[in-house]
């Protein structure tokens, strides 16, 4: 079981970089989904079976297709990935990774001594889960729901016509 | 039946795909990408909450990523629709096209 | 009754606060009645006061009255409180009874001028200011009344302040006294840092433990007296008094003579304890008392505006009072301000009523043969210059002038110099004194008067002047048949090193030589001046006489001196200085600023990935932070 974790980790970090180097959007969000499934297989191997369907159904189910709604209206394909080659010179690269490098060291550092031990290697039910959501977290789960309606009332305000600006420059 | 992995090296993976998104949000230009790689931080997150609480044994790991998908779900819904106005102001998906608000 | 005590300050200050919230509403005929009524009321509760002080007078010589605690700052409590004794029972009469008679005379003098009402209201706010700082138990009191004084003298120089030759008159009698003031604040620091209080009585009893010739006591007492110089007028900082004559003629008399001018002489004698402890600055006001004297009667001797006349002639007899104070003789000062505060004062409003009469007239040479056309004004004049020329039998031998030659004469080592100095300026005194009322009043007539002279002018001049004449009366009385009088009251609350004739027949032979002085001096006037006028003038056309005519025309020159070794270099170096170098420094900080605030918009550009790459940075360095601490 170790194994298959080190494996979808290992696939997780390689789909992640093909994502971001990608000029085509289209693959980038294909890699990205692979990565999404990957670390679902991540969640199951942990014992943690409700998050790994909630990955797939609503993060790679859903998420990923709104992107590939607006990729596809935004008529966004192989044309637009010569003008994205252009833009990902190597010299852009430096900054980003370099501050991205010291904090991978930092927090690595951290972990390396904080000395915790392993996983214990047991399951965490969905039953308790489902207990501790209609329990502790029970008010959390109501502002959930408003806070999707109130994404859903954002989204279709935003998604009609052209917006006119009031004021501004 | 499931897997024992050493603290440490978990967490590491899920600092690894964090960082690697971060590196995605700096350097692309494509505002797509962008909110693609921060979906991919919202996800590392997740990951090194649910890996805790696979240590703790607690539900309160997998809790906190329902909260955490919640969000990233309304985020990106209001995100897109926002990226679909900023084609139809600016006609192009270029974000340094969007500095208007400088000085 | 002595509790009524703190009517006197408090009345002429009411009488300034209605004037002043009243304004233009009261009518003249209102705002006499509370100007004249608050200083005469004022002036009755003196009286009585001081009647009661004087028949039961408290244990230890003085009354106080404290009204309540000023402030309390730590260590620091000075109170509000009046303090009444001998020397400033002395002051108050004569304060309150002067200024009384001389808000009647201007109620004539200044009916005919728009500004009536702001004028009564700044002599009732000088009256109250003066008596506040005689009466003060307190040095910042007494400093407060100070510069009350001070800033109703700069009001009232330039009551005519749409003239700027008046408004710079002001200012000039202002920057004068200032310095002083500053001097004797920073002597008012000293005292509290030494003594840890500024209570009259605690300083002086303090004083007394310290050894004579203390290097604290000298420089305290020398900054006092840097105070004391700048506000009576004396060398060097004399320069101011003449051109103060561009004020009313009431303020000429009121301040300018009688009052404010002697804030000086008061605080000297009020603080002799002090300079008896410091001999070199007890010295150095009798040297600059003599020398005063002396030049200012020079210069008197060649003015021809009867106000500047009359301002020299105040100079110099304040310097009969620093001479006798620099000697120890404390009684016969303050006896000698007495006189002069009557008689100086009647010989203004004489002066006053003149000019008005002839419409605005100054030069005396213009003036003559007014005698038969002001019946009582020159017989009021006549009197009040008798007494200023020191002469018997109407001023009465033993005046006060006489009595400080005296005790300058036997005050020991340079006392014969001192002695000598005083007589030659009594000489001068007879002579420019009588120079100008035998040209004012005999002789050709040039100008005609216009009309007569109003009733409420007259009356306050004659009452003036008599009084002047008549105080010397308990001294005769006191010389023939040894009954105590008003000197004697003096002396015994502030007792100096009094030094007697060793016989009798010494005493009435140095009486005869003043008597002579003073003759000679009469005559020598009525000659020039009556029958001799073409010789004068030829004198002074000579090369030597017009050269020696100009400098004490000049006052000595100090005007000049002044201008060129102070307000020339200071406002060069004010228009060098026109950019503020100062400023530069402020002004700097905000070009900083700017250049910072610059800077930092840079960071502002618009581009979302460069705030995100800001906002990562940021957590870099935080985590570090954390991760290494």
């Amino acid at each position: 079981m170790t194994v298959i974790f080190y494996i979808s980790a290992a696939l997780a970090v390689v789909a992640a970089i093909l994502t971001i180097t990608r000029a085509n959007a289209v693959h980038s969000l294909l890699y990205f989904i692979c990565s999404l499934l990957a670390t679902a297989v991540m969640f199951f191997v942990l014992g943690a079976p409700f998050v790994a369907a909630l990955v797939v159904i609503i993060n790679a189910g859903a998420i990923m297709v709104l992107f590939v709604f607006v990729v596809m209206m935004l008529n966004l394909g192989p044309q637009t990935a010569e003008r994205e080659r252009t833009w990902l010179r190597p010299r852009t690269w430096i900054g980003p990774v370099l501050i991205s490098a010291l904090l991978i060291v930092e927090l690595v550092y951290a972990l390396v001594y904080s000395r915790a031990g392993d996983t214990v290697g047991k399951a965490v039910e969905p039953a308790a889960v489902g207990v501790a959501l209609f329990g502790p977290y029970l008010l959390a789960v109501e502002l959930a729901s408003m806070l999707l309606l109130a994404g859903l009332l954002g989204a279709y305000h935003l998604g009609r016509g052209v917006l006119k600006f009031r004021g501004g420059r | 039946m499931t897997a024992i992995v050493p603290v440490p090296v978990g967490l590491t993976v899920a600092a690894l795909l964090f960082c690697i998104g971060l590196i995605g949000v700096l350097v692309r230009r494509n505002i797509i990408v962008i909110l693609l790689s921060i979906e991919m931080m919202f996800n590392a997150c997740g990951l090194a909450f649910v890996f805790a609480g696979s240590y703790w044994l607690q539900p309160d790991g997998q809790v906190m990523y329902f909260f955490i998908l919640t969000v990233a779900a309304a985020e990106v819904s209001v995100g897109l629709s926002l990226v679909l106005q900023m084609y139809r102001q600016f006609g192009s998906l270029d974000v340094n096209t969007i500095n208007r608000m400088r000085g | 009754m002595l509790s009524l005590l703190w009517l006197v300050p408090a009345l002429p200050l009411a009488g300034f606060l209605i004037l002043v919230l009243g304004g233009k509403r009261l009518s003249h005929q209102a705002v006499s009645v509370v100007a004249v009524g608050s200083t005469g009321f004022s002036a009755i509760v003196a009286i009585l006061v001081g009647a009661t002080h004087f028949r039961f007078a408290p244990g230890g010589g003085a009354y106080s009255q404290t009204l309540w605690q000023w402030m309390r700052v730590g260590d620091f409590a000075p109170s509000v409180t009046l303090s009444l004794d001998a020397l400033s029972l002395t002051m108050m009469l004569v304060v309150t009874i002067v200024g009384f008679l001389i808000h009647v005379y201007s109620t004539a003098f200044m009916a005919a001028d728009e500004g009536y009402g702001r004028f009564f209201a700044y002599m009732n706010l000088f009256v109250a200011s003066m008596l506040i700082l005689v009466l003060a138990d307190d040095l910042l009191f007494l400093y407060l009344g100070w510069e009350g004084v001070g800033l109703c003298s700069y009001l009232l120089i330039g009551f005519w302040y749409k003239d700027r030759d008046n408004v710079r008159a002001a200012l000039k009698a202002f920057w004068v006294t200032r310095a002083g003031d500053t001097a004797l604040a920073i002597g008012v620091f000293l005292l509290f840092t030494s003594f840890g209080t500024l209570r009259i009585h605690a300083i002086l009893e303090n004083v007394a433990g310290y050894p004579v010739g203390a290097p604290l006591c000298n420089v305290a007492a020398a900054l006092l007296l840097a105070g004391a110089v700048a506000k009576s007028a004396q060398l060097p900082l004399q320069v101011w008094l003449p051109d103060a004559m561009a004020g009313p003629t009431p303020v000429s008399a009121l301040i300018h003579a009688a009052t404010m001018v002697t804030a000086g002489v008061y605080l000297i004698g009020r603080m002799h304890a002090l300079f008896l402890k410091a001999p070199t600055a007890l010295f150095i006001v009798a040297v600059i008392g003599a020398t005063t004297l002396l030049l200012a009667a020079f210069s008197a001797v060649t003015q021809h505006d009867i106000k500047r006349i009359l301002a020299y002639s105040t100079i110099s007899q304040i310097g009969y009072m620093f001479l006798a104070l620099g000697v120890g003789a404390w009684a016969a000062a303050i006896y000698h301000f007495v006189t002069h505060a009557f008689f100086k004062s009647a010989l203004f409003l004489g002066a006053g009523v003149v000019i008005q009469a002839l419409g605005g007239e100054h030069d005396i040479f213009r003036m003559g043969g007014l005698r038969r056309r002001l019946p009582v004004a020159f017989w009021a004049f006549m009197f009040a210059a008798l007494t200023l020329a020191a002469v018997p039998p109407l001023t009465l031998t033993f005046n006060s002038k006489d009595l400080i030659l005296n005790q300058v004469w036997l005050s020991g080592r340079s006392g014969a110099v001192l002695w000598a100095l005083a007589a030659a300026g009594s000489l001068l005194t007879a002579l420019y004194t009588f120079r100008m009322a035998f040209v004012v009043f005999l002789g050709p007539e040039q100008t005609r008067p216009m009309d007569k002279p109003p009733l409420w002018m007259l009356v306050p001049f004659a009452v003036l002047s008599l009084l002047g004449a008549v105080i010397g009366v308990p001294e005769l009385l006191n010389a023939l048949t040894g009954v105590k009088g008003f000197y004697y009251y003096l002396d015994s609350a502030m007792s100096g090193p009094v030094h007697e004739f060793d016989a009798s027949v010494t005493e009435w032979v140095f009486q005869g030589i003043y008597v002579a002085i003073s003759a000679i001096g009469i005559a020598l006037a009525y000659v020039f001046y009556e029958h001799a006028l073409a010789y004068v003038r030829s004198v002074t056309a000579t090369r030597v006489g017009s050269l020696l005519h100009r400098l004490l025309f000049a006052g000595w020159g100090f005007d000049w001196l002044y201008r060129h070794l102070i307000a020339v270099p200071y406002v060069r170096v004010a228009r060098l200085n026109r950019g503020d170098v100062v400023d530069l420094l402020y002004v700097a900080v905000a070009h900083v600023s700017r250049g910072i605030n610059m800077l930092l918009s840079l960071t502002v550009n618009g581009n979302v990935r460069w705030y995100a790459a800001g906002v990562a940075a940021g957590a870099v360095v935080v985590l570090g932070l954390v991760v290494l601490l």
